[in-house]
């Protein structure tokens, strides 16, 4: 940490003096990023921070209006991401960008399919994908075969990854990589991370989470409202410091104080037994002012059992009961009208009609549930509660992420639900919005709401839950009271004390065995 | 026409958010009027250029009595646009409005067969059918998950095909003065000549479809339940029934529209043949996105004036009939293509 006997490695990418307006408005302004080789170098930033459209201009999808950028020294300028990719510089994209229809090979490989003298080499391409899956650690679970379509959302971000190292990048991006996998499987892409900034490839990290950043990255660069705040050693800086540099100010209180037991109420709703698809026996209580966290790894049936809760699955076992009542949800309507709303795990595709205004989006259920309903809501007021600023008029797509899971909340508002279930409240939000989103959930659950969160991010599911239920394969593993490590929790996800417990970093030694 | 007064809500905004709300204090007048220009649905500018140029070649165009009877010719498929907006902001589309349009003029000629006694209780039963094709067309897509492309194509044929074979191929009968009065004739107005019936149909038409649209709880299920089907199952609308419900306004309208044209055309087997892509034609150019989530009923209305009216164009300016489809698929991609950019620019 202090003397480093090497010199600094060159550098082998300079963005300098970048500048880009869309219609009028600055989005990015005079920024520089100067990337070495074989370092892991993060891009930090709240939303609208300006980092994907930077990463847009260093492949090509966009043109910079000022600027220029170097690789290995030498000016390039790319004005289609083929020749990015040609150059050496490979990203990975937060959305998927694969056709769910073909198979994994076939995806990774599109329109360089190997050859034989007639057509395709199947053989050969399948076993390229092999060799480039397991890279990743990820050749068991993953067939070069299978339809991508019929992969979780985890294992095609490992897909997309396979593809982007297919084009032996000098300069890999990767926007967000982590959104969808589980702590395990970042474990996993952290530890192929690692092994080839070994090999000299330098490695673009964006991101939001701040621990995978101080886990993984050597330095990292902050941008704000467009432009670069500073360039740091990641050794060098805590959150604190990180957080301030983010959004100009110090976050004291990350999340909000628990409920006193006292506030605690009746049970609102309670399924016995409950199954479907891959869920089974699964047991669990809302309770009215209590917000229950819901953990465990992708495919253990979080969003599964949400959906269940909601009645956008129909429960093929057990019994559910709504304020003591029994009850059989049929759809998402019937779950509405009995007091339920859901916050989707993807907004834009599940939650908001996006090219809607605001107040259609923040009505839309109450206007469903009939007569009446949506003309006894006050849209001001909805919108004043959830702290929306801005005019009820604009179309949501023109809204940050914070600001959309606002909209999304109000709508639940509106419909005067009682029980809410977020999946994934934060994800895709930046720091400062996330913290509101969070105080919005205590106070409505001070107001009386029986919550269940569901998140893939540890600490948000010990900082908020008042007791936290954590699923494994398809039905309760356990229940923790608040305050539980993360230890503890991996424990129960994934069933397997020693593995689990090296993998958290915890310090546990003995406790289990 | 009095559509023109469409909801602010329902229309694309014509520019960018940041745009608009950068725009500096105190500017000069000529920028609130281009801004107030920005307002209007682009479809009206281009139908004030039209018109204009008809009037510049043939200045009586624009005097009341022609133009009332330019407005009687367009009322049919502008009442037909106005429903067939609401099947595609719900992100379907209806094929089978012209093959409906056909039925209704052969099928009211051969049961009236020219008697005005009939006319009272054949309309409801025109109605009731072309509810009941929309019902249908609106089924198979949403319960058998036909592509509504499919349904719509194959009830077009279905229906075209049941003409036939009803006809013989040859339509017999006549349809009865009463009956054809809706499309013909109008109410005297005095030194204006005829306000036609058609244009009060379509007016009164227009005005209940704008108000559903636009200012009724299932309006604005039509517009989530093609912006988002999925978001907008999980908030409880019935996608499934307010599609179904978007094919029945359809139909409804096809009926309406079939009536009006009985008015002034004969009794063929050809009545409505090539409407469907008339009406698609004509909502498209109001704006609407194939695809669902976008459109309104003033635009479409509009956008069915501004087809009409080019066709009147290329007639004064003599070009051959045969070259009206060739110049409609044209304004269909045009239209299209200008609306993908502007999406494109405000996304």
């Amino acid at each position: 940490m202090t003397a480093d006997p090497r010199p600094p490695d060159p550098v082998v990418l300079g963005m300098h003096g970048i500048s880009k307006r869309f219609f009028g408005v600055t989005v990015l302004d005079d920024v520089r990023l100067e990337c070495r080789a074989g370092e892991i170098h993060a891009v930090m930033g709240e939303n609208g921070a300006g980092k994907s459209t930077l990463m847009k201009i260093l492949v090509g999808v966009h043109q910079p209006d000022a600027g220029r950028i170097e690789l290995n020294g030498a000016p390039v300028r790319f004005h289609h991401p083929r020749q990015a990719l040609a150059a050496g510089v490979s990203i990975v994209h937060q959305e998927l960008n694969l056709l769910p229809q073909r198979t994994v090979a076939e995806n990774i490989f599109l329109g360089r399919e190997p050859r034989r003298r007639f057509g395709v080499d199947r053989a050969a391409m399948d076993q390229a994908a092999t060799r480039l899956l397991a890279a990743l650690g990820a050749e068991d679970v993953i067939s070069p075969r299978s339809l991508v379509g019929r992969l979780p959302v985890a294992r095609q971000q490992l897909v997309e990854i396979a593809k982007a190292l297919s084009f032996d990048p000098r300069v890999l991006v990767l926007d967000e990589p982590t959104a969808a996998l589980s702590p395990h499987e970042v474990a996993a892409l952290f530890d192929r991370i690692r092994r080839l900034r070994a090999d000299g490839l330098t490695v673009l990290y964006i991101s939001h989470r701040l621990r995978e950043v101080f886990d993984l990255t050597d330095r990292i660069t902050v941008l704000k409202d467009g432009r670069r705040v500073d360039t740091v050693e990641t050794s060098e800086v805590d959150t604190r410091r990180l957080v301030h540099l983010m959004v100009g100010r110090e976050l004291d209180h990350y999340y909000p104080p628990r409920a006193a037991p006292e506030r605690i109420g009746p049970v609102r709703l309670a399924v016995r037994s409950a199954g479907a698809g891959l869920l089974h026996d699964v047991d669990l209580d809302l309770r009215a002012g209590e917000i229950v966290g819901l953990a465990g790894l992708a495919g253990s049936g979080r969003t599964e059992l949400a959906r269940l809760l909601f009645g956008a699955t129909r429960m093929t076992a057990g019994r559910l009961t709504i304020d003591g009542r029994a009850s059989r949800l049929r759809s998402p309507r019937h779950a509405i009208r009995r007091g339920i709303g859901l916050l989707t795990e993807d907004r834009k595709s599940e939650g908001l009609v996006l090219q809607r205004s605001v107040r259609d989006n923040t009505l839309l259920a109450a206007r469903s549930l009939g007569r009446g309903a949506a003309r006894r809501v006050a849209l001001a007021d909805l919108l004043g509660r959830v702290r929306l600023r801005g005019g009820a008029d604009r179309e949501v797509r023109y809204l940050s992420g914070g600001n959309q899971q606002k909209v999304v909340l109000a709508r639940w508002l509106a419909t005067g639900a009682r029980v809410l279930i977020f999946d994934e409240p934060t994800r895709g939000i930046d720091v400062g919005a996330k913290a509101s989103i969070h105080e919005l959930m205590r106070e409505l659950a001070d107001a009386g709401a029986a919550i269940l969160m569901i998140s893939s991010e540890l600490p948000e599911v010990i900082g908020m839950a008042d007791r936290i239920v954590v699923l494994r394969q398809g039905t309760v593993a356990g229940e923790l009271p608040a305050g539980a490590t993360e230890a503890e929790i991996m424990l129960l996800a994934t069933g397997e004390p020693d593995r689990a417990g090296a993998a958290a970093g915890a310090s546990r030694e003995g406790g289990t065995a | 026409m009095t559509t023109t007064a469409g909801p602010p809500g329902a229309q694309p905004p014509a520019v960018p958010e940041a745009q608009r709300t950068a725009a500096p204090q105190g500017e000069p007048a000529g920028g609130r009027v281009r801004r107030l220009l920005r307002a209007v649905p682009p479809i009206w500018l281009v139908l004030a250029a039209v018109i204009f140029l008809i009037a510049w070649r043939n200045p009586t165009f624009v005097e009341p009595a022609p133009f009332l009877a330019f407005l009687r010719r367009c009322a049919p498929l502008a009442v037909l646009a106005a429903g067939q907006v609401f099947v595609i902001i719900a992100g379907e589309f209806d094929l089978s409005v012209g093959a409906l349009v056909t039925a209704v003029v052969v099928v009211a000629a051969r049961l009236s067969d020219g008697d005005a006694a009939h006319t009272w209780w054949l309309i409801p039963l025109l109605l009731a059918a072309g509810a009941l094709v929309g019902l249908v067309n609106g089924l198979v897509t949403t319960r058998l998950r036909v592509p509504s492309f499919i349904a719509t194509l194959g009830m077009l044929l279905v229906l075209g095909g049941a003409v036939f074979l009803w006809s013989g191929g040859a339509p017999r009968g006549s349809l009865a003065d009463n009956f054809r009065q809706f499309g013909r004739f109008g109410v005297e107005l005095p030194g204006l000549g005829q306000l036609p019936y058609a244009v009060l149909i379509l007016l009164a038409v227009g005005v209940a479809l704008w108000l559903l649209l636009s200012h009724s709880r299932f309006g604005h299920q039509v517009y989530a339940a093609g912006g988002n089907p999925r978001a907008a199952a999980l908030s409880g609308v019935d996608v499934r029934r307010v599609r179904t419900a978007a094919f029945v306004i359809s139909g409804l309208s096809a009926v309406v529209a079939g009536i009006l044209l009985g008015g002034f055309t004969g009794v063929t087997a050809e009545a409505g043949a090539g409407y469907e892509f008339q009406a698609i034609a004509a909502v498209v150019l109001g704006g609407a996105v194939l695809g669902g989530g976008r459109g309104s009923v003033g635009a479409s209305v509009a956008g069915a004036l501004t087809l009409q009216s080019v066709f009147t164009l290329l007639n004064l300016l003599g070009l051959a009939k045969s070259l009206r489809d060739a110049v409609q698929g044209l304004i269909i991609i045009g239209a299209a293509a200008y609306a993908a950019h502007r999406l494109r620019r405000s996304g």
